[in-house]
């Protein structure tokens, strides 16, 4: 496998580019900034890579999206694996309170992301596609009170890669969609975990066996789904109610 | 990292024998760096036992290692490698040890940092031919207390250093630990064990296996008293030829959970001396030999996940101290009567016999036999006079206290214990005059302001 990582110097992009590094894959990490893709890029090698390359590349500048591609293309000799796990994350109260940090969080977790999946699927479609696995959330399952800015950003990231894999499949390009529940990470220190919280480490593991295995959808920790029918099938009077 | 300007994430913090629990507000960042900028306090995975990794208070924040766990570099033919201080022994086994690459010296668990393992210069059972880790640390890159980010070893800050191995986190955050990884033959153990009958018997086949072992240790009874005071099991061992290993790496594993605390201590005096009994007479009489996991070896009650919690709200202390013997060995015979009279139900008791004093300023062992017990709390002073009545002992032998287990001793009792105190306190003085790096253990033992 040769993978381009958008967002694996931390969180559950971290656990994933580790698992695919003790695989001995080929690997090049986009992000921000420099000197964190540098550690990043020693801990995969010593942990097994069979290469780590790296190029800054910021979600916030799209601009900056397909010449870091075309670079981690020269490096890799043509990639056939795209996962994007960076993104922004703030409380609703947050971004309430402050529209530009809103503003700034909807373009990086909706337009952006799509734009770079973009640029991605234009490189790997015409050599007979490859997988492309993009983190979404559950919170974008439902219009809910504690994510409705965030959870809309998601929303919209799940359909466009649902189509996605509804028009490319067929011509090679799997999209894969993760929808994480609660994990603990970083982003989410100082949340109260709820119940069915997970941890980075297992996210990762059931990731890449849907990339293994090609399965358009997954949702971590699995109990998640279940969850989530549930929430889907709510009546509205039932949300209007509940805090969840 | 804007964040950390404000105070953290408020949360309840205590060490892994649970008490005390105090409110800390807490930084949790891959970026520990960052976090560590105007912290009073580093703490990796909370595994000191007692108050070593506490704040003082809630308006001391507290820089958390864990998430700042990559390897920063190998070099597979020298065995250095290099790391970010939250990276735990765990992760080191499950990467290297199939590589037929070790840590140089563990401790009893592999949920610790290797920050936390250089703050506590940790020793393991192979302490009588190996040192302390200390010893095979190469360099560390820490935040010093006025802010600037030094790299830090015997040649650039040789005080620094080796006031920090040891140093319990009060020198200064260490953010990064090079430390020389040890070439073993195979990832497997073999060992060999017997049962002893009494102290004497204890402390005499622990010294004579460490004679031939590199790695020693003994589990002893703390419950019975009269002729088989301080009977156990001697285990000794070596990492396994090729030849007798299995061909597969060991799998890392945790089979049981602890789910929830307890409502009240499962830990008591009789049900201490059943499961202590059914240990002792677990082991067959007579020599006992084979290759074993490395984890049934060195880390057996990693086995079970949240043990602290069958201890109940109320938590335990740990106890640890070294007395030396080369004076007198009926000492160690005087601390079992008092331990066995006073009662301390401990179901984790361990004898290790310590060879040479490491080289941090403050590093724990020292020559002569090593006792650690669980001490399950109880109400009232009991416990604390336990701990004292000890303590008495061990500073009469000439012999001190681990801190990284210490919740209990008293201030007098340790300075009384520690006359390097005064050099480590000047190497402190001069790198942190005010005190910018404190914690819940330098105010009870070293008179930081509270």
């Amino acid at each position: 496998m040769k993978a381009v990582l958008l967002g694996a110097t931390s969180g559950m992009g971290r656990a994933l580019a580790r698992l695919l590094a003790e695989r001995g894959e080929s690997l090049f990490l986009l992000g921000i900034p420099a000197d964190d893709l540098l550690r990043s890029a020693k801990d995969l090698e010593v942990r097994g890579a069979a290469q780590v390359g790296f190029q800054v590349c910021d979600l916030l500048d799209p601009t900056s999206f397909a010449g870091a591609l075309k670079l981690a293309d020269d490096a890799l000799g043509g990639f056939d694996t795209v996962v994007v796990s960076a993104g922004l994350f703030g409380s609703q109260e947050r971004l309430e309170s402050d529209p530009e940090f809103a503003a700034r969080l909807l373009a990086a977790n909706f337009t952006n992301t799509v734009l770079f999946c973009e640029e991605a699927r234009k490189r790997m479609l015409p050599r007979g596609g490859g997988t492309l696995c993009v983190f979404s959330s559950v919170a974008g399952e439902r219009g809910r009170k504690p994510v409705i800015l965030y959870g809309s950003a998601k929303a919209g990231l799940t359909r466009y890669l649902e189509g996605l894999d509804h028009k490319f499949r067929s011509q090679g390009l799997v999209t894969i969609t993760v929808k994480p529940g609660f994990v603990k990470t970083a982003m989410t220190e100082g949340l109260r975990p709820p119940p069915f919280a997970g941890e980075p480490e297992g996210v990762a593991r059931q990731v890449l066996r849907a990339i293994d295995r090609r399965t358009p959808v997954v949702y971590a920790p699995p109990m998640w789904a279940l969850v989530m029918l549930v929430i889907r099938n709510l009546p509205r009077f039932v949300m209007r109610r509940i805090g969840f | 990292m804007k964040r950390w300007e404000t105070a953290g994430v408020m949360t309840e913090l205590s060490g892994w024998g649970r008490y005390p629990v105090v409110e800390g507000s807490e930084r949790v960042s891959e970026n520990f760096e960052a976090a560590t900028r105007g912290a009073a306090l580093s703490r990796g995975l909370g595994r000191s036992y007692g108050d070593a990794s506490l704040p003082v208070s809630p308006s001391d924040p507290v820089a958390a290692s864990r998430r700042a766990d990559r390897l920063l570099s190998f070099d597979p033919a020298s065995g250095r490698l290099r790391a970010e201080a939250g990276l735990s022994l765990r992760a080191l086994n499950q990467i290297f040890l199939r590589r037929n690459w070790a840590s140089p010296v563990v401790p009893g668990t592999q949920y610790v940092t290797l920050g936390g393992m250089v703050a506590s210069d940790v020793h393991g059972g192979n302490h009588h031919v190996a040192g302390t880790f200390g010893e095979h640390v190469r360099a560390l890159r820490m935040r010093v207390a006025d802010g600037r980010v030094l790299e830090v070893s015997l040649d650039s800050e040789p005080e620094l250093f080796l006031a920090t191995l040891g140093g319990m986190g009060l020198t200064g955050h260490i953010l990064e630990v090079e430390v020389q990884l040890e070439r073993i033959p195979s990832p497997w153990i073999y060992q060999e064990s017997r049962r002893v009958n009494d102290i004497d018997d204890l402390v005499e086949s622990l010294l004579e296996g460490s004679k031939r072992w590199p790695l020693t240790k003994t589990w002893f009874d703390s419950t019975t008293r009269g002729p088989r005071m301080g009977r156990g099991i001697l285990i000794t061992g070596r990492w396994a030829e090729p030849g007798e290993a299995p061909p597969q790496a060991p799998e890392l594993r945790e089979r049981l959970s602890v789910p929830f605390e307890l409502p009240w201590s499962a830990v008591n005096g009789l049900t201490v001396s059943v499961f202590n009994m059914l240990w002792f007479h677990s082991q067959r009489r007579g020599l006992q030999s084979e290759v074993v996991h490395p984890q049934a070896f060195f880390w057996p009650l990693d086995g079970v996940r949240h043990w602290n919690r069958l201890y109940g709200p109320r938590g335990f202390a740990q106890y640890q101290c070294v007395l030396p013997i080369e004076r007198d060995t009926r000492v160690v015979r005087r601390f079992f009567a008092v331990m066995t009279k006073r009662g301390c139900p401990s179901p984790v008791s361990v004898i290790k016999d310590c060879g040479r004093e490491g080289r941090g300023l403050l590093s724990f062992p020292k020559p002569g036999i090593s006792i650690a017990l669980d001490v399950p709390l109880r109400r009232g002073e009991k416990t604390q006079a336990l701990v004292d009545a000890l303590n008495e002992i061990v500073l009469d032998a000439g012999g001190r206290i681990y801190l990284a287990k210490d919740v209990l001793t008293r201030a007098d009792h340790y300075r009384a214990m520690e006359p390097r105190l005064a050099h480590w306190n000047e190497v402190r003085r001069k790198w942190d005059p005010d005190h910018k790096l404190r914690s819940a253990l330098s105010v009870r033992l070293l008179g930081d302001e509270p």
